[in-house]
């Protein structure tokens, strides 16, 4: 029998193993940034299937979202007969959390889960240890353009989806529920700020380096510590990828707002 | 004339987490020559492949590369070690979103400066060399088991390794493809001086390309020498093996 002790102290080692292993996938990706092979095309398809194909996605979600806020704002402020500022309680909710922690899910969710299965099956399909036997750098190779792409689309989505929530909003709350257009913009305008914008673009690109880092760690070391790679260490890595980036993303959101309000 | 070995395995121990699957693995690799690593499945082949190629590291005991030892390589050194060699893995490791050709010139376009055209030919010289040069822009879904295989062995001869490991030639491929394959194993050998090292468990195509044996069994080696020495070893696991003696345990 083991001792409990002995399984406590080999579950410690694990995590602190892993901890370092993960720190170590990072510092490898940045290093990949001046590594060969060149990095231009292989980001550039990156960022069509992070960014573009996200494009549709991130907008449905925001102009609902928009939409929602307006509807919920409206009739929340004009108890108060202070419905002249849904355009800034649409505009702030959305510029400073809604907007980077949608578009990060969003993300997490459609490519993040689609990064972490490709890596998983290059990983068990010993494509990744092809690479390494033809002396390729694995992390400058696959990891370090999904990594720039990710931080240049994020923040680009991040935008997208606060411009197309706020016409979502102004749709509903102009449109529907009748606010003054001119009070909804003055509004809104009145109130975000540079430091709502750049609180915006710090939490989009934090979460950019944590969806890529989750997601692609999981799947390079899908199977790898259980020993045995088959389709459902893929699995596995793909669901705990979405998992982790997604709660990662949502607990980096609380910290960075404490930190910049 | 005394033959040189490029490769000694001294003591060699591994585990993977708190299970020990090797178990002092002593033998040595000779240049220029076939050695084929045999064994059941499950008797520690490809954990051996895996530390021979530095896919796994040395822990006790060691791996001495023209009297290095590999456990102890830096990045650098093991970078410079894989540049000597070519892999052949069982799945063939092809890149499922890449062409024929631009999997086979992934080292050349990555690792030099030689021009595009220039890499272009090069791949086709070595497709050609597997009998793939028809299907080069081909998707690896497109291909056979065999087909992968063989331009998995097109990619591990791009960069004309020094020595070439290959993983299981012949397991799940027809008869005459496996015969081209060990037929273009023996050329390797013959027209490049190639050394080749094949982990393998089919006892036909073992001692047809074999020039050493090594035969494996619980992760220890039971023996190994000349393919008639094995033949006629005395050890009885051996000639189960080599007898196909169902073990009756199973």
């Amino acid at each position: 029998m083991v001792n409990p002790v002995q399984s406590l102290g080999a579950y410690a080692l694990g995590r602190v193993f892993s901890a370092g292993r993960l720190g170590m996938f990072f510092i490898y990706t940045i290093r990949g940034i001046v590594r060969p092979p060149g990095k231009f095309w292989p980001t550039v398809k990156q960022i069509e299937f992070i960014g573009t194909k996200s494009l549709l996605v991130i907008g449905f979600t925001a102009a609902f979202t928009g939409m929602v806020l307006a509807l919920q704002g409206y009739h929340t402020l004009t108890k108060f007969g202070s419905e002249g500022w849904l355009g800034s309680a649409v505009g702030l909710s959305l510029i400073r959390e809604l907007g980077p922690v949608l578009s990060a899910l969003m993300v997490t969710g459609r490519a993040g889960s689609a990064t972490a299965a490709e890596i998983g099956i290059m990983r068990i399909e010993e494509q990744i240890d092809a690479l390494e036997c033809m002396a390729i750098d694995p992390f400058s190779y696959l990891i370090t353009p999904r990594f720039i792409a990710s931080m240049v689309c994020l923040p680009l989505l991040t935008a997208f989806c606060d411009v197309v929530g706020i016409f979502g909003g102004f749709i509903i709350g102009v449109g529907l529920l009748g606010v003054n257009g001119g009070a909804f913009w003055d509004s809104l305008i009145s109130s975000v700020d540079w430091g709502d914008l750049y609180m915006g673009l710090v939490k989009s690109v934090c979460f950019s380096i944590l969806i890529v880092w989750v997601c692609t760690y999981k799947g390079f070391y899908a199977g790898v510590d259980e020993g045995s790679f088959g389709p459902e260490q893929v699995g596995r890595a793909t669901t705990n990828a979405v998992v982790m980036a997604s709660i990662a993303v949502l607990i980096s959101d609380y910290v960075i707002t404490s930190i910049l309000l | 004339m005394s033959i040189e070995n490029i490769i000694e395995i001294r003591g060699l121990n591994s585990s993977y987490n708190s299970r020990q699957v090797l178990f002092d693995i002593s033998f040595a690799i000779p240049k220029h020559q076939v050695t084929v690593i045999m064994g059941v499945s499950g008797c520690g082949k490809t954990t051996l492949f895996r530390h021979l190629t530095g896919l796994k590291r040395t822990g006790a005991g060691q791996i001495m590369v023209d009297g290095q030892d590999l456990g102890v390589f830096s990045e650098n050194m093991l970078m410079q070690y894989r540049r000597r060699i070519g892999v052949l893995f069982q799945s063939g490791a092809l890149f499922n979103s890449l062409s024929l050709i631009q999997n086979i010139a992934i080292p050349l376009k990555v690792l030099t400066t030689v021009r595009s055209e220039e890499v272009r030919n090069l791949a086709l010289a070595k497709l050609e060399l597997v009998g793939l040069a028809e299907f080069c822009d081909y998707m690896p879904s497109q291909l056979s088991g065999g087909m992968k295989k063989r331009a998995g062995l097109a990619r591990a001869l791009i960069m004309d390794p020094e020595i070439l490991f290959v993983d299981e030639p012949s397991s799940g491929l027809d008869p005459i493809t496996a015969a081209g394959l060990d037929r273009l194993i023996l050329s390797l050998r013959q027209t490049h001086g190639m050394t080749v090292v094949v982990v393998t468990h089919e006892l036909e195509s073992a001692f047809k390309i074999a020039d050493e044996i090594v035969v494996m069994d619980n992760g220890r080696v039971m023996a190994a020498g000349l393919p008639e020495e094995i033949r006629n070893s005395v050890n009885p696991r051996v000639r189960q093996f080599l007898s196909r003696e169902p073990d009756p345990r199973i």
